[in-house]
């Protein structure tokens, strides 16, 4: 089982990604970053694909990551990783190395979803004892706030802009955790950083797991979203609690919704901070307001039946 | 003792992969190359090597994983061929520019579309400026030769780049040849022991690999770059004087033929120089002073050793077993005229594209152009500078 998370000796623990990076003022992913290596009780060997985080984070001759970190390019960072922790294997069994490490990639949800996905599906496939963890901001941000997969139903974007013709984007979002979770593999969770305890406490768990593990997280983007600067932790709270963001994890086949929200609320408490939403609330787009919820509502309902239908499975082994 | 056996192009790389023994191999299985990886998968599985193999989705996670594993801190070596060169494009970049010594032979294909699975240089020649070293072989002995030098080359300490070892598609790698095989202590104690170099794995010194360089350094980046390349030269003449010694066969920049009193010459790569090296003796019974020039080093490329080698002819054809669309000429065609525009008496220089695709290159195609070269020597006019031999028109 994994340590119990003790605030007073996280507190004392070293903060891995340092400031002075060049990540945007309020932007969600650094937490996050931040979360995950904390909760690490191994050293970590990182690997990130390219997008906001890894541009803005290791800007040559400088670097704000205080662990091994490999970036390769945009679409291959779990095949990337899997290529670090075949070697540590390798060594490992030659006895060139003693130490235990734990391998993480950090990868925006253009990078996972999209142009990723095939290398994330294989790296998971084959097996390797890693965790995949996807900050998802639900657009390309880093280029400019494009569409992505992970982009939800209703967006603003600049390539399916909220037009006279087309109100924004007119699909749903890719259920990519569910789609890992059909991986088969032994850990899948969501998380937000809004949640912190429950968020660390997954990647502790996950990092105690032999394996591929996957993590998607939201992180709110300010700039995208067109939301207040500051914030990032409060929207990515409202998610939860609307449910348009559930955290869950799925072990060894189990689901279990790790915080429910005690009054579901609804989709529009979400939506209307952000000005990539404002054009739905006009009187000619409200359909899209009532797709948007119904889908939210199916999701969630689907998810608890699920938690229910796996809990009366095998319980998970160890 | 060497050992002397009769096998294919791929099961003799193989055998020098197996004997060199890597941490890491990542796989995906190319026509012609598959036979090779598979062959070495087999070695993995049955305890032969110690290397960890990845068996990937495709060729940009074979290249993907190589990148990842050879900044870990190890040996690393691919495979491939045609199509799965293609999609490693972008990732043949990094390696080369993150300066990770993975080693890849490539069994020549022909490109698509058409589709066509049979050998041809378009894919080497698509991947020449990706800032690889690249060593062309003639047969399943200098492929094997080949394999176990560019580890060498690769890991030198004033190197460390990544080397293709290229070799023909069906041509070379599906036919059986006599190869000598070396004991596998002598190339054990040739290539040494692996050296890191800022291994991503040593978490006591971290480092970060592949970094953001905008307008303010990036050029100083790629200067260094290609300042390593000119220290390429020496190291592959090094490595190959040492190879010598534990086989007794001599490698160099280039091979030459009957070139130092020949008046006229053809520049071929791989394995067609076999075939117009008996054109060459053919036609040299019947009083045509011919020669051969056969690239091994193509990236960095030997301008000015071939340029020597080559200045005192009269005329040369330099056959491309790949087009350059939309250049004038073929690929290892405008090498040569570079190697020879600095001389003030130039031979005079045509080009022949030959063999696409798989397309037989035979001996009366190389009598051919052998009989052309005597003829514009003689009267030193050229009718076409450029054109496609053993072609329907």
């Amino acid at each position: 089982m994994a340590t119990p998370l003790n605030l007073k000796e996280l507190s004392k623990k070293e903060v891995l990604l340092t400031g002075g990076h060049r990540m945007c003022s309020g932007c969600g992913a650094p937490p996050v970053v931040k979360m995950v290596l904390l909760a690490s009780e191994y050293p970590v060997v990182a690997s990130n694909a390219t997008g906001c985080l890894e541009v803005s984070t290791c800007i040559s001759d400088y670097t704000a990551w205080k662990i091994p970190w490999i970036h390769n390019a945009f679409e291959n960072a779990a095949a990337t990783l899997s290529g670090v922790e075949t070697m540590y294997r390798s060594l490992k069994k030659q006895g060139k190395i003693d130490k235990e490490i734990k391998f993480i990639a950090f990868c925006g949800d253009g990078g996972t979803y999209d142009i990723g996905f095939q290398s994330l599906s294989g790296a998971m496939e084959r097996g390797h004892d890693m965790l995949y963890v996807c900050y998802d901001n639900g657009a390309y941000m880093n280029t400019g706030i494009q569409r992505s997969s992970a982009t939800p139903f209703g967006a603003d974007t600049t390539t399916c802009p909220a037009g006279s013709a087309v109100p924004g984007k007119l699909q749903q979002r890719k259920d990519l955790t569910k789609i890992m979770a059909a991986h088969g593999i032994p850990y899948v969770a969501q998380a937000s950083p809004s949640h912190w305890s429950d968020l660390m406490k997954k990647v502790r768990r996950a990092l105690e797991i032999k394996g591929p593990k996957f993590m998607n997280i939201i992180a709110p983007c300010n700039r995208g979203w067109r939301s207040r600067t500051d914030d990032a932790i409060l929207l990515s709270r409202i998610a939860v609690e609307t449910c348009y963001w559930p955290i869950y994890e799925i072990e060894n086949g189990v689901l279990r919704v790790t915080s429910k929200p005690k009054e579901k609320k609804p989709l529009t408490e979400f939506l209307k901070p952000q000005g990539r939403f404002k054009h739905m609330f006009a009187p000619e787009n409200e359909w899209m307001l009532k797709v948007a919820q119904e889908e939210i509502d199916k999701n969630w309902e689907r998810l608890l039946k699920e938690e229910a239908f796996t809990a009366q499975q095998e319980p998970a082994k160890e | 003792m060497p050992k002397i056996v009769a096998v294919t192009g791929n099961e003799a790389v193989a055998e020098a992969l197996r004997q060199v023994n890597p941490d890491v191999c990542a796989a995906y299985p190319i026509t012609p190359q598959t036979d090779m990886m598979q062959r070495f998968a087999s070695f993995a599985n049955n305890g032969k090597v110690k290397t960890e193999m990845i068996l990937v989705e495709s060729e940009h996670s074979a290249m993907s994983a190589c990148v990842g594993a050879s900044a870990a801190g190890g040996r690393v070596i691919t495979a491939t061929s045609s199509q799965g060169l293609a999609l490693m494009w972008e990732v043949l970049f990094i390696a080369s520019g993150l300066r990770l010594p993975i080693v890849m032979p490539l069994v020549n294909r022909a490109l698509s579309a058409p589709l066509n699975i049979h050998g041809d240089h378009s894919d080497g020649m698509g991947a020449r400026d990706c800032g690889w070293i690249q060593l062309w072989s003639e047969n399943g002995q200098e492929a094997y030769d080949n394999a176990i030098q560019a580890f060498r080359i690769a890991e030198h300490m004033d190197i460390r780049l990544p080397v293709m070892t290229c070799l023909d598609g069906f041509i070379i790698s599906h036919s059986i040849e006599r190869i000598e095989y070396l004991d596998d202590d002598a190339v054990k104690n040739f290539v040494g022991e692996y050296k890191q170099l800022n291994p991503l794995l040593n978490i006591d010194k971290p480092v970060s690999y592949g970094p953001l360089i905008l307008p303010d350094y990036y050029m100083e980046y790629r200067r260094a770059q290609a300042e390593v390349m000119t220290k390429v030269n020496k190291v592959v003449r090094d490595v190959a004087k040492d190879f010598e010694k534990i086989s007794g066969r001599k490698y160099g920049l280039f091979e030459t033929y009957r070139l130092d009193d020949a008046e006229v010459g053809i520049v071929i790569l791989n394995s067609a120089a076999g075939t117009t090296k008996d054109a060459i003796d053919a036609l040299r019974d019947k009083g045509i002073k011919a020669g051969l020039l056969k690239p091994r080093l193509f990236r960095p490329f030997p301008y000015e050793e071939v340029g020597e080698a080559l200045k005192h002819l009269k005329a040369i054809c330099v056959l491309d077993r790949a087009d350059a669309f939309g250049a004038s000429y073929g690929p290892l065609f405008m090498e040569i005229a570079t190697s020879l525009y600095s001389h003030k008496d130039k031979p005079i220089l045509f080009n022949k594209i030959y063999g696409l695709g798989g397309r037989d290159y035979l001996p009366d195609h190389a009598e051919l152009v052998l009989n052309e070269l005597a003829e514009v020597a003689k009267t030193g006019k050229v009718k076409t500078f450029k054109e496609y031999i053993g072609v329907r028109e």
